[in-house]
């Protein structure tokens, strides 16, 4: 495993009294999809929360493509090619599908105010394009909601929010995705059609790496390359689905001790 | 929902709202007995309703949606029109050009409050900067009047970039506290202050661009307009500015940043936003506003003084905004024209006006919280005679 994408070393992260990652070591390769297990509270958000920059490290070092990002802003995470989800879906509910999608490509957005307000033209022909670009996108997913674009969001059902959420993370060309639970408030039937639009979405796109959070087993087992386990915020195991789900420390992390 | 393969509507029904707008506001206008300017008034909602009740208002809005240029062209000459039927009345014409210096603060607070979501209780102390600016520059210098205004702004602006600098890094509605202390304070320096006058405030000179002196009585031939015409004619001209550039911002990636920001701080972060650059565009831009309308203000009144400005002039300018519509600039517009006109008409009404919006407001958030023409969902529009057919 030389040269990861992701490589996390003794990451540490505690609220006040409570650990809620210790000496956490991982290394993602790229264009894999590594799964991340753990029961309720096992430091698996709090995990994506710390590389995407919303939460400061304790300890520990994040480096992404040979480049330590630890303790970032989530902005310049972002510009680094790091897009994520959100375990509740948070899409801008009163806004279109589009807008939703277009702020997942703000680094390739003019943000001057005088091109806004006096480079019309110019604005029109990037709307045009960003347009035509989100419709290519959605379109993969589900054809119907390329056509519903200028459509508010907050009437949408959840298979779409996640969706268009994913959508809004890819349109930047991302290096690194991380799902958060993407199957959350989902029946099992819609989260399967999901996921067959991600492995879709890993055939098309070459250069992406997926970092997924989920608790349905026969999507982890279906979609992952690797997966690890976290448990109070440790690593307790890492390998195939196969050997993880065999794995005796596993097994009781989920179950409990006999 | 506007779908793309409908076809657009006709114009004639926007076309003959403002038409019908026209000729009421004329009415309501030249109203002297309190019982016809109630009855008037009691019509007024008995046929909004019935409108509504037979979808009118619904055709009104697709219609308007649909041919934005030719209603808003249509909407300006109409506010001409009234204008000029009142040529020769002075108090119909302050009133007329009161409403318009309030339409541009609003239009301001609403970029604030609709835009990027930060309330601001001192409205009424930027329009206040504006004011002493515009009072002070014309008093001891000779400063171009369109520079003044000019520096109005840009005062009003400068103030509040420098009081919300040091919240910006806290969330929530801490910007709201810090403006609430300034519109105490701004009030208090001024009363204090023998330099800006005290209580009894200070002198404006009047209007003059270009040696064109505003405040001169109008008399082309044989027409002889009072001089509120060319007030009302160059704060109009600031007021559809202003529209069109609030409009531009809406319809734009500054818009959509804004939006992003005021609806969910962390998501913006996390896909590249900095989140104190719009909150300080927005504010920034609103004070502006506020600073013109204010410098504007002062030459067209005359005098300004303290109590001008107090934080309840601030809550009327927000009620204002909420009544309309957050972010909606149409709504800004209609709800301002409600808001001054009816107790300036309305004698009774005068004391109790306190009392009156604060109910009015409560009951908007309570039955329709999106305000009375609510805010269109972006599409785009003002883009789309560029972007061609999609």
């Amino acid at each position: 495993m030389h040269n990861p994408l992701l490589s996390i070393s003794n990451l540490g992260k505690t609220f006040g009294g409570v650990t809620a990652l210790a000496d956490l070591n991982l290394y993602v390769p790229r264009n894999r999809i590594l799964g991340l297990i753990g029961p309720n509270g096992s430091g698996k958000t709090t995990f994506f929360n710390v590389v995407t920059g919303i939460y400061q490290a304790t300890s520990g070092k994040v480096v992404f493509e040979s480049e330590d990002i630890t303790n970032f802003s989530p902005q310049k995470v972002y510009r680094a090619g790091v897009a994520r989800t959100f375990q509740r879906s948070r899409l801008l509910l009163p806004l279109s599908i589009l807008d939703n999608i277009i702020l997942g490509d703000h680094s390739q957005l003019e943000n001057g105010l005088f091109f806004n307000l006096f480079r019309r033209r110019a604005l029109a022909a990037q709307c045009r394009q960003l347009l035509d670009k989100s419709k290519e996108l959605i379109t993969i997913f589900d054809p119907d909601l390329a056509d519903r674009i200028f459509e508010p969001v907050v009437n949408l059902p959840m298979i779409s929010r996640r969706r268009i959420e994913i959508c809004r993370a890819l349109i930047s060309n991302p290096k690194l995705l991380l799902l958060d639970e993407p199957s959350a408030g989902m029946t099992h039937e819609e989260t399967h059609r999901l996921i067959d639009d991600i492995l879709h979405i890993k055939e098309k796109i070459e250069d992406l790496t997926i970092i997924i959070i989920e608790h349905e087993m026969s999507v982890m087992e279906r979609i992952t390359d690797r997966c690890a386990v976290l448990n109070f915020g440790q690593k307790i195991c890492e390998g195939t689905y196969q050997q993880v789900a065999s794995d005796p420390e596993v097994q009781q992390a989920y179950l409990g001790v006999d | 929902m506007p779908e793309p393969s409908k076809k657009p509507s006709s114009f004639i029904p926007s076309a003959a709202a403002v038409l019908c707008g026209a000729v009421y506001m004329v009415f309501f206008l030249s109203g002297e007995s309190q019982m016809m300017v109630f009855g008037l008034l009691v019509g007024a909602v008995l046929g909004l309703a019935a409108f509504k009740y037979w979808r009118i208002l619904d055709a009104i809005g697709q219609s308007a949606r649909d041919h934005q240029g030719a209603f808003s062209i249509a909407v300006v000459v109409a506010v001409v029109a009234v204008s000029l039927y009142f040529y020769d009345d002075p108090f119909v014409l302050f009133l007329l050009g009161t409403v318009l210096v309030n339409v541009l603060t609003c239009l301001g607070l609403n970029i604030q409050f609709g835009f990027v979501g930060v309330m601001n209780f001192a409205g009424a102390s930027f329009f206040g900067v504006g004011c002493y600016t515009a009072a002070v520059l014309t008093g001891h210098t000779a400063v171009p009047h369109l520079l003044v205004i000019l520096m109005g702004g840009l005062m009003a602006a400068l103030l509040g970039f420098v009081i919300l600098i040091p919240v910006l890094k806290t969330r929530g509605h801490y910007a709201a506290l810090v403006t609430i202390a300034f519109a105490l304070l701004f009030k208090t320096f001024l009363e204090v202050n023998d330099t800006l006058g005290g209580p009894q405030g200070l002198k404006a000179a009047g209007l003059n661009l270009f040696g064109w002196d505003v405040g001169q009585d109008i008399a082309i031939g044989s027409f002889e307009g009072s001089f509120y015409l060319g007030y009302i004619a160059v704060i109009l001209l600031l007021v559809v500015l202003g529209f069109i550039m609030a409009r531009r911002m809406e319809d734009s990636w500054v818009g959509l940043n804004m939006d992003a920001v005021r609806l969910d701080e962390t998501v913006s972060a996390c896909f590249g936003q900095s989140i104190p650059r719009w909150k300080i565009t927005a504010f920034t831009i609103g004070n502006f506003y506020c600073g013109v309308a204010g410098a504007f203000y002062a030459m067209m009144l005359g005098y300004i003084a303290p109590t001008n400005f107090t934080f309840g002039d601030s809550l009327i300018l927000l009620s204002i905004v909420i009544l309309g519509g957050l972010g909606s600039m149409w709504g800004t517009v209609v709800a301002t024209g409600i808001v001054i006109i009816i107790p300036e008409k309305f004698q009774v009404l005068q004391e109790y006006r306190f009392l009156l919006f604060s109910a009015l407001v409560i009951a908007i958030l309570l039955f329709r919280p999106q305000g009375l023409l609510p805010r269109p969902l972006r599409s785009y529009r003002t883009l789309k005679s560029l972007l061609g057919k999609s």
